[in-house]
C-alpha cells in the first residue's frame, strides 16, 4: 500500500519523482520532527508550509497535503507539545470545510491518532472537531445551496464519527466533550445560521452512540439557549419597533400582506394570522423561532425512533430546574409594562382574550406533549400538579406550577376531557383539604398558594366546562366536586382572584347551574384588583398564563393544530342571552332559562356555532368592543373575513404611547 | 493487577442546607461526583464506595450558609496507578506505531512502537491487525486481547497512561499466565492433551476475571440496598 507522489512539485524533503512507501514517509517525517529539537528545522518548516496551503488547492497540493497528514498520523508519538507547537497549532487551526473528502479523511485520522496518543491532546482535538461543527464565516452563504449542503454532510458525518472513535479509544473523552460543547456554543448574538448548525450538531450528538453519556446535557444546554434568547426579547423591543411607524399605518400594511399569505396558504384555522408582525424584524425573535422549529423537528424525529419518552424526561427535568422559575422575572417585567397600557385603555377583558404569550420556551414541552399525549402529555400535567401539592417547594414555584397546569389543561386540544376532569378533581381535593385546615379571613399573601389553586380551577373550567357538561358521566363528576364549598370559603377566593377569570367562570357556572353567586362586588371590566395584585406578588403570578398563544410565526405552525384558542371555546351560556340578561339586570330565573336555550343551541358541533357567529357582523362589533383594547376604527374592518377579524382583533395589543413615556 | 486497593476512610461531607431534607442522597451525590476522577485527597481514582453514616447528629459549620458536616465511615475502592506498576488492559486498536488499550474500562493507555519490545512484529492477517511474537508463535496480541503492561507515565487529569511492553513479563495475559516451559514445548510440538490443558487454563483465567467484577458488583449492590433502607 504505497502512496504515489509522482508529480510532487513542492519538493518536500527533496525527494522528487520517486514512489515512497508509507513506512518511508513516516520515517522521513519522523526525522524532520526529531531534528527540530536538535536545532535543524528546515524540513519541519517545509512541513508546516504544506499544512498552510488552504485556498484553491491544485490536485498536486491536495496529494501532498494528504500524504503529509497520513505520515503525521504515523508519527504522533514524536510530536512534542513544546518543540512542535507551530505544527500543532496549524493542525488544530485547519477547517475541514475548506477541503475535499480525501483531505478530510486524512485530517480526521490524524486527529484521532493525536487524541489517543496522549492525554495532553484530547481537549485540543475535541475542541478542533467542535469548531468544525460550524463552517467558516465565508462559507455560511453557501449553506443554502446544494453544493454547500453536500459539503456540510461530508464534514459533519466525519466530525461525528471522529468524536465516536475518540470516545471509543479514550472512554473519558465524552466527559471533556460535554463541557467543551457547552462552552463553544454560540451566544444569542451570533449569526442565526451558526446557531442553527451548531444546535443541529448537538442534536446529532444526542441521538448518536454517545447520546447516553452526553445527551441530557446537550438537550439542557439547548433549552438554556432557547431561554437566553427568549429572555433577550425585551418587551421594549417590540414597542420600539411599533413606535417607529404610526400604529395604524403599520397595521394596515401588515394586514394586506397577511391577506396574501392567507390566500396562499389557504388558512383554515381561526386565529391563523394573529398579530404575526408584532415580532417581525426582531432578529433575536427570529433566531428563537428557527431554533424552536429545529427543536420541534428533532422531537418529531425522536418520536419516529421511539425515543421521545427518554428525551421528554430530560426536558421535564430541565423545565423543572430552569423554565419553571425563569419566567417570573421576565413576566413581571412584561406585565408591568402591559398593564400601564391596558389601564389607559380600560374595558379590557384580559385573561380570556388572546393576549400573546411573550415567553415561549415552554412550548417545547407543549409540543412534546402533543406528540405523545398518552405518556408525555399525562406525565407533564402530573408533574406540575405534584409540584403544586408538595409542601417542600417554595410558594412561588407552586404557584407558577399551577399556573402552567391551568394554562396547559385549558389549551391542549389533545387532552381528553376525562383526563382534565381527573386532574381538576385532584386540584379541587387539595383546595378542599386546605379549606378544612385554614379558618382565616381574606389574606392574599398568606393564602396565595390556595388562591392560585382556585384561580386555576376556574380558569380550566372557563375553557372546559362546556365539554364536561356534554358528557353525562363527567357532568355528574363535576357536580360532585365541592367547588362551591371552596370558592365560598371564608378566605373568599372569588374576591381575590382575577376579576376577569372569576366573572367568566361565574357566568358559565350560573348558566350550567353549577352554582350561583349574587353578582355584588364583581365586575369583569376591571382588569385586576388590589387583592389579586397582592396575591400575585411582585412576580404577578396572578396573571401568569404561560400557554397563551404563541407569537412566533414559524413555530406557531407546529403548535396551532393542537391549540385551543379562546375564540374556539364554547361556553355554557349563549352570547345573545347573556347580553339581554346584562341589560335587564340579571335575575337568576332569566339565567336559568337561558341555560336551557343555550344547551340546546349548542348541541351541534363547534363549527356550526362558529359559522353562525361568522355571519353576524353586529355580534363581532360587540365582541370586539368588549375584548379588544384597540381603539375602534371602522377602516380596519375592511380587511379579511369576519372570522379573521374576530380572532385577530382581541390579540392586538397596541401601545398608545411611545415607550419612553411609560 | 496492581494499583487497586480498598481504603477505609473517615470522611466529613459538608451538606448544603437546601439538601437538608435528603441527607443520605446528598452524601451519595457528593461521593459520586468524585467517581472516575483522579482525586488528590484519595490519592487515586475512586471506583466504588460503600458508605456508613456514623452519627445521626451533624455538626453545623459556621459560615454564611450553615452547611452541616455529616461524619461517615466509607470503604473506598481506589485505583492509583504509578510508574513501574503492572496493569492489565483490553486492546481496542492496533496500528503499526502503537497499541491502544483501555484499563478497567475507563482509563485509556497507549504503548508506542518504541516501547514495544523487538520481539513483536506488526502484521495484518486476513485484514485484521495483530502483533505477533517472533520468539513464541502463540504469543499474539490482537484487538480484544487482555494484555499486561508496565506504566511509564500517567496524565492524572484525563487519566491517560503511557505504557511499555519492554519487560519480558508483559504481553498477552492469556499467554503469560501459562508456564513458559510448557508453552515453549507446545510451540515446538503441540499435542492434543497439552491443548486441552491450555483450554482449561483459559477457563481459569476467565473465572479469575469474573471474580474481580463480582467484587465490584457486591459493593454496588450494598450501596443500592443502603439507599433503599435509608429512603
Amino acid at each position: 500500500m504505497g502512496v504515489e507522489l509522482a508529480n510532487e512539485r513542492a519538493g518536500f524533503l527533496e525527494l522528487e519523482d520517486v514512489n515512497f512507501t508509507d513506512n518511508e514517509l513516516v520515517y522521513h517525517v519522523r526525522t524532520a520532527l526529531k531534528s527540530v529539537s536538535l536545532g535543524d528545522s528546515e524540513s519541519y518548516d517545509e512541513l508546516i508550509g504544506v499544512m498552510h496551503h488552504r485556498e484553491r488547492l491544485s490536485p498536486d497540493e491536495v496529494a501532498l497535503l494528504v500524504t503529509c497528514l497520513k505520515a503525521l498520523s504515523g508519527t504522533v508519538s514524536c510530536i512534542d507539545v513544546v518543540h512542535h507547537e507551530s505544527l500543532l497549532s496549524s493542525i488544530f487551526g485547519m477547517s475541514m470545510w475548506n477541503y475535499g473528502p480525501e483531505v478530510m479523511d486524512a485530517l480526521v485520522d490524524l486527529i484521532i491518532s493525536l487524541a489517543a496518543s496522549s492525554g495532553k491532546y484530547v481537549d485540543s482535538c475535541l475542541d478542533m472537531l467542535i469548531r468544525n461543527f460550524v463552517p467558516p464565516y465565508s462559507y455560511l452563504a453557501l449553506l443554502k445551496q446544494p453544493r454547500g449542503l453536500s459539503r456540510k454532510d461530508q464534514v459533519l458525518s466525519r466530525v461525528h464519527s471522529a468524536l465516536e472513535s475518540i470516545g471509543h479509544l479514550v472512554p473519558l473523552a465524552p466527559m471533556r466533550l460535554l463541557s467543551l460543547v457547552v462552552q463553544r456554543m454560540p451566544r444569542q448574538y451570533d449569526n442565526e445560521a451558526v446557531i442553527m448548525t451548531y444546535v443541529e450538531n448537538m442534536f446529532k450528538l444526542e441521538s448518536g452512540s454517545m447520546g447516553q453519556l452526553v445527551g441530557s446535557t446537550m438537550l439542557m444546554a439547548v433549552v438554556d439557549r432557547l431561554l437566553d434568547l427568549d429572555l433577550e426579547i425585551g418587551w421594549e423591543d417590540i414597542l420600539q419597533e411599533d413606535s417607529s411607524k404610526g400604529i395604524f399605518e403599520m397595521e394596515l400594511e401588515d394586514l394586506e400582506e397577511d391577506e396574501e399569505d392567507w390566500n396562499d396558504e389557504g388558512g383554515e384555522l381561526p386565529g391563523k394570522h394573529l398579530s404575526r408582525n408584532s415580532l417581525r424584524g426582531n432578529i433575536i425573535a427570529e433566531k428563537l423561532d428557527s431554533l424552536l422549529v429545529l427543536t420541534f423537528e428533532y422531537l418529531e424525529s425522536c418520536q419516529g425512533r421511539g425515543r421521545l419518552l427518554e428525551v421528554f424526561e430530560t426536558l421535564l427535568h430541565s423545565f423543572r430546574i430552569t423554565v419553571l422559575n425563569a419566567y417570573k422575572s421576565k413576566f413581571s417585567q412584561v406585565m408591568s409594562t402591559c398593564f400601564q397600557i391596558y389601564l389607559q385603555k380600560q374595558a379590557f377583558h384580559y385573561s380570556l382574550s388572546e393576549l400573546y404569550q411573550l415567553c415561549i420556551v415552554q412550548f417545547v414541552m407543549f409540543y412534546a406533549c402533543t406528540l405523545d399525549p398518552e405518556n408525555c402529555g399525562v406525565r407533564f400535567a402530573r408533574m406540575l400538579l405534584d409540584i403544586f401539592v408538595c409542601h417542600d417547594h417554595p410558594p412561588n414555584t407552586r404557584m407558577s406550577a399551577v399556573a402552567y397546569l391551568a394554562s396547559y389543561l385549558s389549551r391542549g386540544k389533545f387532552l381528553s376531557t376525562s383526563y382534565i376532569t381527573t386532574m381538576l378533581k385532584r386540584l379541587v381535593d387539595w383546595c378542599l383539604d386546605y379549606c378544612k385546615v385554614q379558618d382565616e379571613d381574606v389574606n392574599p399573601l398568606a393564602h396565595r398558594v390556595f388562591y392560585a389553586g382556585c384561580q386555576a380551577i376556574m380558569y380550566v373550567l372557563c375553557f372546559r366546562m362546556w365539554s364536561m357538561m356534554s358528557i353525562p358521566r363527567l357532568k355528574s363528576q363535576l357536580f360532585l366536586m365541592p367547588i362551591e364549598t371552596i370558592l365560598k370559603h371564608k378566605s373568599d377566593p372569588l374576591k381575590v382572584c382575577l376579576p376577569s377569570v372569576v366573572g367568566e367562570f361565574l357566568k358559565q357556572a350560573r348558566a350550567a347551574r353549577l352554582f350561583t353567586v349574587s353578582k355584588t362586588s364583581i365586575s369583569d371590566d376591571i382588569l385586576e384588583t388590589e387583592l389579586s395584585r397582592a396575591f400575585g406578588g411582585l412576580e404577578r403570578l396572578d396573571t401568569f398564563f404561560p400557554f397563551d398563544p404563541c407569537l412566533l410565526k414559524k413555530s406557531d405552525r407546529f403548535i396551532r393544530p393542537n391549540f385551543i384558542f379562546w375564540s374556539m371555546v364554547k361556553t355554557t351560556y349563549d352570547d345573545d342571552e347573556d347580553e339581554d340578561e346584562d341589560a335587564e339586570g340579571s335575575s337568576d330565573e332569566d339565567g336559568e332559562e337561558s341555560v336551557d336555550g343555550a344547551v340546546e343551541n349548542r348541541g351541534d358541533g363547534m363549527a356550526t356555532s362558529f359559522d353562525e357567529r361568522d355571519i353576524d357582523m353586529e355580534e363581532f362589533d360587540y365582541a370586539l368592543n368588549k375584548m379588544s383594547i384597540t381603539p375602534k376604527q371602522s377602516s380596519m374592518y375592511r380587511f379579511g373575513s369576519g372570522l379573521d377579524e374576530l380572532v385577530r382583533m382581541p390579540s392586538r395589543i397596541r401601545p398608545s404611547t411611545s415607550p419612553e413615556s411609560l | 493487577m496492581e494499583g487497586l486497593k480498598v481504603s477505609d476512610a473517615n470522611l466529613v461531607v459538608c451538606v448544603h442546607p437546601s439538601k437538608g431534607h435528603r441527607v443520605s442522597e446528598a452524601v451519595l451525590r457528593e461521593l459520586s461526583s468524585h467517581l472516575f476522577q483522579f482525586s488528590e485527597i484519595f490519592d487515586g481514582v475512586l471506583l466504588a464506595y460503600d458508605v456508613n453514616i456514623v452519627e445521626k447528629n451533624a455538626k453545623i459549620l459556621p459560615g454564611i450558609h450553615p452547611y452541616f458536616g455529616v461524619r461517615l465511615k466509607a470503604k473506598l475502592l481506589l485505583f492509583s496507578p504509578e510508574p513501574n506498576m503492572l496493569l492489565e488492559a483490553r486492546v481496542v486498536k492496533l496500528t503499526p506505531e502503537s497499541i491502544h488499550v483501555i484499563v478497567l474500562g475507563f482509563a485509556s493507555a497507549v504503548i508506542i512502537d518504541e516501547d514495544i519490545r523487538e520481539e513483536f512484529d506488526y502484521r495484518t492477517k486476513n485484514g485484521k491487525e495483530v502483533y505477533c511474537s517472533k520468539v513464541h508463535r502463540r504469543h499474539v496480541i490482537k484487538v480484544g486481547t487482555m494484555i499486561r503492561f508496565l506504566v511509564k507515565s500517567l496524565d492524572k487529569e484525563i487519566l491517560h497512561i503511557c505504557g511499555s511492553l519492554k519487560p519480558s513479563n508483559t504481553g498477552s495475559i492469556h499467554w503469560l499466565d501459562k508456564d513458559f516451559e510448557e508453552i515453549s514445548l507446545i510451540d515446538r510440538s503441540g499435542t492434543k492433551r497439552e491443548r486441552e490443558n491450555e483450554m482449561k487454563m483459559q477457563e481459569h483465567a476467565v473465572v479469575g476475571g469474573k471474580e474481580i467484577s463480582l467484587g465490584n458488583g457486591q459493593i454496588k449492590k450494598s450501596k443500592k440496598r443502603r439507599l433503599i433502607e435509608e429512603s
